[in-house]
């Protein structure tokens, strides 16, 4: 317990050299996991810092995904990061205005982000700057209710069953298909 | 109907000799409900691009109206081809938040069913998989084993698939009368079927011709894809939580961690072929070392009071009353808790700001990260290497898509 808080103070540090006022924040939560807070406008060069670092080489990206804590400065882009050779794990919380929901992609680093981005900008609405395919993934592409996993979204959803069912029967075929898949086709 | 109806399906471009073809949603082939819209050159997949979601059910969203011990059944429906893993992982990551030690019974017993489900997917992924390359004997033999394990479920939790079998601080209930006896007779005759599955496959010339140097993707290449589990090793990345980050004493455990050298289909087969022995070995030293004594621990954060202190003192029976209606409340904070999942790295990702409801539970889901590699591996393969690959991966659409 005490080796990992001394191990975050270091990154910090080092961090806090390398990228001038970056850090936000560093903790260490349940006992031994590392939390790191960073400016969201940083996020794409300290995450590529940390993965091409020697000494750091954080170079598995597990997860991006998205906290919604319904008060002020509610979201949050959280990544999880392993690194395979030192054996150590790393949260990266990045806060984000909520006037400005917007984030550097960090497809460039890594090429699992892509679908984990387009994940959160599906179910958060975060868009993210630099990627290559931001679309939705998980809801239909006609889907118009918003973005359902932030916590003003009802369960139910926005619309009426009636309403719901109208626009899933309303779907045509280039719903299914992206534009330049559908190059050559006869209208 | 509505006015945009005007359904013509799209007509393929004869002059470019280029298809776009859809490959499900409902075509068993793609192990689920997946839809591979391809683009082919003949049978050369030029691009394919896969489209999930037909059985979103969000269920990250009706974790955060659920209380904590709510969620459990959520999680197996996720996976319902391990869903007692999917039980543990989570009820692991609230404990770890709450800063819970459960007891060494119920470590092992959940070290057995963790170990049980590896073997229990992977069967179903063998036989699967043996069916999409024209192999159907090896089928039949890994569902009759699968299902000797639905039995051991069903005798342990009541259900086949949709265990629920855990709680925070412990199980839902101890292991009944004669359950290891049943587990370990699974444990000494499995090795059989799976040597005569080994004969059948592992040398077999149109089983070689149909994985050898399909879909390989370098060790560096894996990393950067996002890979875990054993797709992950075997290109030859040796990455297994039970090794790297132990969590219940699996680091005391004598196994073996198979690693591939070419991450070719052939070897993702090898890699879950070994790996089910070696999850034998697990449940072999585990059954050995179940202890005595309670299996829920005993913590007044989780734990219900006595019957017989509810009816006879007060204040057991207002704990037991808040317990029940309010549900346990977790600490604020947050916390990553992962396990070694059949399918590859298998995280729960919790935040709570000291309710009885979470404010965000997010699932690392393995599948997920996994097949948003197919398109880099599948393309310039032909078709029939699509389905290959696409099985190779051992998917599971109900955690995809959540």
């Amino acid at each position: 317990m005490e080796a990992e808080a001394d191990e975050m103070d270091g990154l910090a540090s080092v961090l806090e050299r390398h990228f001038e006022l970056a850090v936000l924040g560093a903790e260490i939560q349940c006992g031994d996991q590392q939390v790191l807070s960073i400016k969201s406008e940083m996020n794409l060069g300290v995450l590529d810092w940390l993965k091409n670092s020697e000494e750091y080489a954080y170079d598995l990206l597990l997860d991006v995904t998205a906290v919604d804590y319904g008060r002020e400065n509610k979201f949050q882009v959280v990544y999880q990061l392993w690194s395979i050779q030192k054996k150590r794990l790393l949260r990266i919380k990045c806060p984000l205005a909520e006037e400005k929901l917007e984030i550097d992609s960090v497809t460039s680093l890594w090429g699992s982000a892509n679908w984990l981005e387009r994940e959160v900008f599906d179910l958060f609405g975060v868009q993210f700057v630099g990627h290559p395919d931001l679309r939705r993934i998980l809801m239909p592409k006609n889907y118009s209710e918003g973005h359902p996993l932030r916590k003003d979204f009802p369960l139910r959803g926005r619309y009426s069953r009636e309403k719901q069912t109208e626009i899933a029967l309303d779907q045509s075929y280039e719903d299914y298909y992206r534009p330049e898949q559908l190059r050559g086709v006869d209208d | 109907m509505s006015s945009k109806q005007s359904n013509q399906l799209p007509r393929p471009d004869v002059d470019s000799g280029k298809m776009l073809v859809n490959i499900g949603p409902q075509h068993p082939a793609t192990h689920g409900v997946l839809r591979l819209l391809c683009e082919l050159d003949g049978e050369t997949v030029l691009s394919v691009d896969p489209d999930i979601g037909y059985l979103h059910s969000s269920f990250e969203k009706l974790g955060e109206y659920r209380t904590w011990n709510q969620i459990i059944p959520l999680t197996d429906r996720m996976d319902y081809l391990a869903p007692l893993m999917y039980n543990c992982v989570y009820v692991m990551a609230v404990e770890k938040l709450m800063d819970l030690e459960v007891t060494e019974r119920c470590k092992i017993v959940r070290v057995l069913c963790m170990e049980m489900e590896r073997i229990f997917s992977h069967l179903l992924w063998l036989g699967t998989t043996a069916i999409d390359v024209g192999a159907f004997t090896p089928f039949l033999y890994a569902f009759q084993e699968r299902e000797k394990i639905y039995s051991l479920h069903e005798a342990f939790t009541g259900a086949r698939i949709t265990t629920s079998a855990t709680r925070v601080g412990g199980m839902m209930a101890d292991l009944p009368e004669g359950w290891t006896d049943q587990l370990n007779d699974f444990v000494r005759t499995f090795p059989d079927t799976l040597n005569e599955i080994d004969t059948l496959l592992t040398r077999n010339g149109i089983h070689l011709g149909r994985t050898l140097d399909i879909g390989a993707i370098s060790g560096s290449d894996a990393i950067n894809a996002g890979f875990t589990g054993p797709n992950l090793r075997a290109s030859g990345i040796d990455y297994d939580l039970r090794k790297d980050r132990p969590y219940y004493d699996y680091e005391s455990y004598d196994f073996e961690v198979p690693i591939g050298t070419n991450g070719d289909c052939y070897d993702r087969y090898l890699v879950r072929m070994e790996e089910m022995r070696q999850s034998l070995k697990i449940l072999e030293q585990a059954l050995e070392r179940l202890p005595e004594g309670p299996i829920n621990v005993d913590d007044p954060r989780v734990s219900l009071p006595s019957k017989s202190d509810c009816m006879n003192d007060m204040e057991s029976m207002i704990h037991h009353f808040k317990i029940v209606t309010e549900g346990i409340r977790v600490p604020p904070g947050d916390c990553y808790f992962a396990i070694e999942g059949s399918k590859g790295e298998l995280g729960m990702y919790i935040v709570s700001d000291g309710g009885e409801k979470p404010i965000r539970w997010r699932i690392r889901p393995p599948s997920f990260v996994n097949l948003s590699v197919l398109p880099q591996l599948a393309e310039g393969h032909q078709v029939s290497d699509l389905i290959m690959i696409n099985a190779s991966l051992d998917i599971v659409l109900g955690e995809i898509d959540r």
